[in-house]
């Protein structure tokens, strides 16, 4: 029972990092540094509400974060594929612009720069807490079978070899025929999806949006990334540790048997552990942050 | 080269557009005779449903009941906070409002700066000199400060004798001392009605983020549920949206903190451990409009009014007579010093 409900925490606790992480993947892999993704997160978030309440169904807003994960892909780029701006820059510059959109458009909707009011999200009021509760929802889904159906998608299609190409020497891919601008810009949108609806699921599980409410999520989903060396399946297996680590740290706090900040560093340590080449070498992809 | 130039034309001609938007929230106060009083907000900004809400209340009195002309700032992430009130106080408002302990230094410094200008530090945080007594503050600023551990300590021991449970729970923001006093004020309470009960501290982190991540909030409340505690009071900020969101998934009860919470579970809500700081703010104000403010700190507590627990036709059904007898006979004896409120764990 105990390890039932530590496994259910652990997935909840995942599924906004998987999903993220599955976006960021396949943006690294066509070259483009995915240091967007807490802004992507975050339009999704506040996508998904103001859908949710405008449109009066989760549904609705799901489709809207997605919209909104798209708005900010398309945004970055725009920067950096077209007018090749420094990916890095861009993407600090995005994650900023979406904290003072959201809080804006925040205002404009609902008369307040720090909360929506209640949406409609998926499962209702006393669902409890069980297998059913946890699984009714479709994102829960969608972020556990996001990772291994890209790991197939870039491993065993024609078109995750392309991909693969684009990330590593997008001359070569070139010189065959590959359209490597059209395949960064997917990859891209790709991207924005996927994050978006990382956050739509934090905003429709709370139903209400937060100003800030993915509070760094994004760049736990980027360490996962560095930590599972860009193999999607790897790139799971971290973002469960790194929500295990959580959920150990969330079930031991109240035994006070260890510090809250220690557990907290976990995510970054290991990922400087995993860069500094502790348990075999962390390659990224070859063209990566050199968009051309 | 002409491309960009267009392009240029059109982000500044959007920019120009975005600049008449007024956002709805941004009304200006009515013209009056009266004071001009300026208010910045903590993180979270209004809307809130707390802290900055509360200090919102205590404007809109000002302005209804002393025709003032208040002028709110809510500042955005980093360091325009010092700039929001730097900008009212060189205004020449008559008096300005910082909300929340993070303005302690800024309102310090702009109060040497400005003399004329009166300062109300709302949570403002004092340092001590090297023998434990408190630092004076200049003549034109005002420290707002509440005994939250006492409002807490009542809300532990309904905690405690409604929760039928031998534990209960705490949920705080940011592991500082500031929400140490809840906690301790909690616990005390708790211990005080039922000695052998067990009180579940945890917190949602270590950096400001902690004041606004429902997500971890929720979690954090859903593993306490589930450890068998019926009841957990949060003092966390936007962090306990998180907390009551569980409390609606178990259909268990949570306890609010600032201002009343009820709406945000209704029948899920025990109480919430109300501050005054309405009343503070439009105290402060009130002096100024009399010529009788006074610097130096201010502390309400539940002698004041400044703390205390909300009862009213919402949460009556949840509360017991017996149990709210026997909490009006504690808040007596804390009041009358019968009983010592730690304000440190």
């Amino acid at each position: 029972m105990i390890l039932l409900a530590f496994v259910l925490q652990t997935i909840r606790i995942a599924i906004p990092y998987l999903l993220a992480a599955a976006g960021g993947v396949i943006s690294e892999r066509v070259g483009v540094i995915a240091l967007g993704l807490e802004g992507m997160m975050l339009a999704g978030a506040f996508g998904a509400v103001l859908g949710s309440y405008y449109g009066g169904s989760a549904w609705v807003g799901l489709a809207c974060a997605m919209l909104a994960g798209v708005i900010v892909a398309l945004i970055m780029a725009l920067c950096t594929l077209r007018y090749r701006a420094d990916q890095v820059v861009v993407g600090i510059a995005v994650n900023l612009l979406v904290i003072g959109a959201t809080r804006f458009f925040l205002r404009l909707s609902f008369d307040s720069a720090s909360n929506s009011p209640r949406v409609d999200g998926f499962g209702g009021e006393g669902s409890g807490l069980g297998v059913m509760a946890s699984f009714s929802n479709p994102i829960v889904w969608i972020g556990l079978l996001a990772l291994p159906v890209l790991g197939w998608l870039l491993f065993r299609t024609p078109f995750g070899l392309r991909v693969r190409a684009v990330g590593e020497k997008p001359e070569a891919a070139a010189t065959l025929g590959v359209p490597v601008r059209s395949l960064q810009l997917r990859g891209l949108l790709l991207c924005g999806i996927l994050a978006s609806l990382g956050g739509a699921y934090l905003a429709l599980d709370q139903h209400q949006f937060t100003d800030s409410m993915t509070a760094g999520r994004g760049f736990i989903a980027l360490a996962a990334i560095i930590f599972g060396r860009w193999m999607p399946l790897r790139v799971a297996a971290a973002c469960l540790l790194f929500a295990a680590a959580e959920t150990l740290q969330i079930q031991l706090q109240g035994a006070q048997l260890v510090p809250s900040q220690f557990v907290e560093l976990i995510p970054y340590v290991l990922t400087i552990v995993a860069l500094a080449g502790v348990v075999g070498k962390s390659v990224p992809p070859a063209a990566l942050g050199k968009a051309q | 080269m002409r491309r960009t130039l267009y392009l240029l034309g059109a982000l500044v001609a959007a920019h120009l557009l975005l600049l008449t938007i007024t956002p709805s929230g941004a009304t200006i106060a009515p013209e009056g005779e009266g004071l001009d009083i300026g208010i910045v907000f903590d993180v979270g900004g209004r809307g809130d449903k707390s802290f900055n809400d509360g200090a919102y209340l205590g404007g809109l009195l000002a302005a209804d009941s002393l025709s003032a002309r208040v002028r709110y700032i809510e500042p955005g992430e980093g360091s325009d906070r010092e700039a929001g009130l730097r900008l009212l106080a060189a205004e020449g408002m008559d008096l300005v409002l910082a909300v929340g302990f993070i303005f302690t230094d800024d309102v310090l410094t702009l109060a040497k700066d400005y003399p004329d200008v009166k300062f109300a530090g709302v949570d403002y945080a004092l340092s001590f000199d090297d023998a434990g007594n408190p630092l004076p503050l200049p003549d034109n600023l005002v420290a707002l400060k509440f005994r939250e551990e006492e409002g807490s300590f009542l809300v532990g021991a309904m905690a405690a004798l409604v929760g039928e449970s031998k534990k209960v729970g705490f949920i705080g923001g940011m592991d500082i001392g500031l929400i140490h006093k809840f906690e301790a004020g909690y616990r005390a309470g708790v211990m005080h009605v039922c000695p052998d009960c067990e009180v579940l501290v945890q917190y949602a982190g270590v950096t400001p983020e902690a004041f606004k991540n429902p997500g971890k909030g929720k979690e954090l409340a859903l593993s306490q549920y589930n450890q068998g505690v019926n009841v957990i009071y949060h003092a966390s900020g936007s962090t306990g949206l998180g907390v009551f969101e569980a409390a609606r998934t178990t259909g268990k009860l949570a306890i609010g903190v600032d201002a009343d919470q009820y709406a945000e579970a209704p029948g899920h809500v025990l109480t919430s451990m109300v501050k005054g700081i309405d009343a503070a703010v439009f105290d402060a104000a009130r002096a100024v409009q009399d010529g009788t403010f006074q610097g130096g700190v201010r502390v309400f507590g539940l002698a004041e009014r400044g703390v205390g627990y909300v009862y009213d036709d919402n949460n009556r059904a949840l509360i017991p007579d017996s149990v709210r007898t026997r909490l009006q006979a504690l808040e007596e004896d804390i009041i009358a010093g019968r009983i010592r409120v730690p304000s440190t764990r």
